[in-house]
């Protein structure tokens, strides 16, 4: 009894913390300011576009937006192509050398991605990759390989050795069985990764704040930061930019929640 | 196969940790030639620097509260939503929303949440009659470094419902129901099974919740940028205020190396803890 009320108080409480927030910006972007700081809970007088209009007229927000899009894609695409090359060889391989290169990625696990932002950054400036969205994505790659290997690898290595065994009696070379064994095989864990991949790069301060100042080599993480500072005052089109900064994360949230919550706890329960 | 992964990974990856150890025992500009300084980063760090020690002690404070709050919030709502009902569900595909929003986005969300002026905190504190609630949350040195860890709990107790929700469909049906045969109070059943169960997760959830803490940066430099009066501040924004903003790249360098042992200490305790309960490799 008590633990049914207290169960139906505590998850309302909770659900509705969530709800709220994201409520007053999605109806804060239909609002004028006005109308934001009175009743931002309230739906708007009109659904005006308005900010929308103004957000995308200024044009400093479809900039952001593309580079975002040309980092993140270019970023998971090529972690997941390196990772799985590399997780399909470290699994297919039975020697001591297989172990050491496990190893040697495994640190990458160990030491967080921000400790290197000094000697990243002086590297990238004698190499002129900083305000290069290449550079971004070369970083993003780096960060993330350890971990891609890490998951890839322990799935591949699940499976039953035997299906590789046939295909390479048949002569199928490494490149065909990973081709066309391995990935189609490794397809969930393939997927959960993208997903957290995405994710990380998509969202991403840190290396973008440190390595781009350029206005148009600015990802969208960074317009945001940009843009508290330009509208202190104006929180509709903050929400806007925020709106559309989060939308295709959301899209694709609601459309793969399963994939989701596995992809983004698979990253966590690493260990 | 393995080589584009290996190259990328030992130039961008090993290359630069390596060099992050010589750097730390420098004194740099990022410009000049690095100075030689020996171990005087470290024990300028450990000894002297008042601001370093206010921005550690702030940052334990801020995983402390977070571990707790985050660990037994959705170690709670694992245990409200373990089944597959479609209502449990829905609540953990609502729950865990936050998670896939950008830190930068969370941080500006709360910042108007948190405005004294017209804020909803307040408004809905001051609707309710708490009016002495109805604090100046990002503004005020005593609370900025609370409010930045209610978010980041909001943040991410989502993702760790997950988590425990996948630990606890793990414990055999028939434990439960042994209990139930015994007599067992719902308390009971939590305090022998639930709990002793659940154990390894909350090892996984309470380091990586630390680590996660001790990482902090995006949700700080959203909302407060370490203020006001460096209140808010914790060791990655410290270290990137130095490098980018002091140019002291050598003694970021150091506070760096301090971080990573930190974080490999947490780890080896985690396995640690593991290994006497459960004799995982």
């Amino acid at each position: 009894m008590i633990f049914n009320i207290s169960r139906k108080i505590l998850l309302t409480l909770f659900a509705v913390a969530v709800i709220i927030p994201s409520s007053i910006v999605v109806l804060g972007t239909f609002k004028s300011d006005f109308e934001i700081y009175s009743k931002p809970l309230s739906l708007p007088k009109a659904f005006s576009l308005n900010n929308y209009k103004a957000l995308f007229e200024t044009g400093n927000v479809t900039t952001p937006f593309k580079n975002s899009v040309i980092v993140s894609l270019g970023s998971v695409f090529f972690t997941l192509l390196f990772a799985s090359l590399a997780a399909y060889a470290i699994s297919r391989m039975f020697t001591i050398t297989g172990k050491l290169l496990f190893f040697l990625f495994s640190l990458g696990l160990a030491i967080p991605g921000q400790v290197n932002i000094v000697p990243i950054y002086a590297l990238f400036v004698k190499l002129n990759l900083t305000n290069s969205l290449t550079g971004l994505i070369l970083v993003n790659i780096a960060l993330n390989l350890p971990l891609s290997i890490f998951i890839l690898t322990a799935f591949l290595k699940d499976l039953p050795k035997e299906m590789f065994e046939v295909a390479s009696i048949d002569g199928a070379g490494h490149w065909r069985v990973y081709r066309s064994i391995a990935m189609p095989l490794a397809r969930p864990a393939v997927g959960a990764t993208a997903i957290f991949l995405f994710v990380i790069c998509w969202n991403d301060l840190l290396y973008p704040l440190m390595l781009i100042n350029e206005q148009s080599k600015k990802t969208l993480p960074l317009t945001l930061i940009d843009f508290r500072g330009e509208f202190a005052t104006s929180y509709s089109m903050l929400f806007t930019a925020i709106m559309v900064a989060s939308i295709p994360m959301v899209v694709m949230y609601l459309l793969m929640q399963k994939q989701f919550q596995s992809g983004l706890t698979a990253g966590a329960v690493k260990g | 196969m393995v080589l584009p992964a290996l190259a990328i990974y030992s130039f961008l990856y090993l290359y630069p940790a390596i060099q992050n150890l010589l750097y730390s025992v420098t004194r740099w500009d990022g410009v000049t030639t690095p100075e030689f300084v020996g171990a005087r980063n470290f024990t300028y760090m450990l000894t002297q620097d008042i601001l370093f020690r206010k921005i550690f002690v702030n940052n334990i404070k801020f995983s402390l509260f977070v571990v707790i709050f985050q660990t037994g919030f959705s170690l709670i709502f694992a245990i409200f939503l373990a089944k597959n009902s479609k209502s449990n569900i829905f609540f953990r595909t609502l729950f865990f929303f936050p998670t896939i929003l950008s830190s930068v986005s969370v941080g500006l969300m709360w910042t108007f949440l948190y405005n004294p002026n017209y804020g909803f905190i307040n408004a809905a504190l001051k609707g309710i009659g708490l009016d002495f609630l109805a604090i100046n949350w990002l503004g005020d040195t005593r609370y900025s470094l609370l409010a930045i860890a209610i978010t980041q709990v909001w943040f991410h107790t989502g993702q760790m419902v997950v988590i425990y929700v996948a630990g606890l469909q793990q414990i055999p049906q028939e434990l439960y129901e042994a209990a139930e045969v015994d007599g067992a109070t719902r308390w009971q059943q939590f305090k022998n099974v639930t709990w002793p169960m659940s154990l390894p997760t909350t090892a996984v959830v309470v380091a990586y919740t630390t680590i996660q803490s001790f990482r902090a940066f995006d949700l700080v430099y959203s909302m407060t940028q370490g203020g006001p009066l460096n209140s808010s501040d914790v060791l990655v924004t410290n270290i990137f205020n130095l490098a980018f903003i002091g140019y002291k790249f050598g003694y970021a360098s150091a506070q760096t190396i301090f971080l990573v042992i930190m974080i490999l200490f947490i780890t080896w305790l985690q396995r640690r803890t593991l290994k006497i309960d459960y004799g995982v490799k």
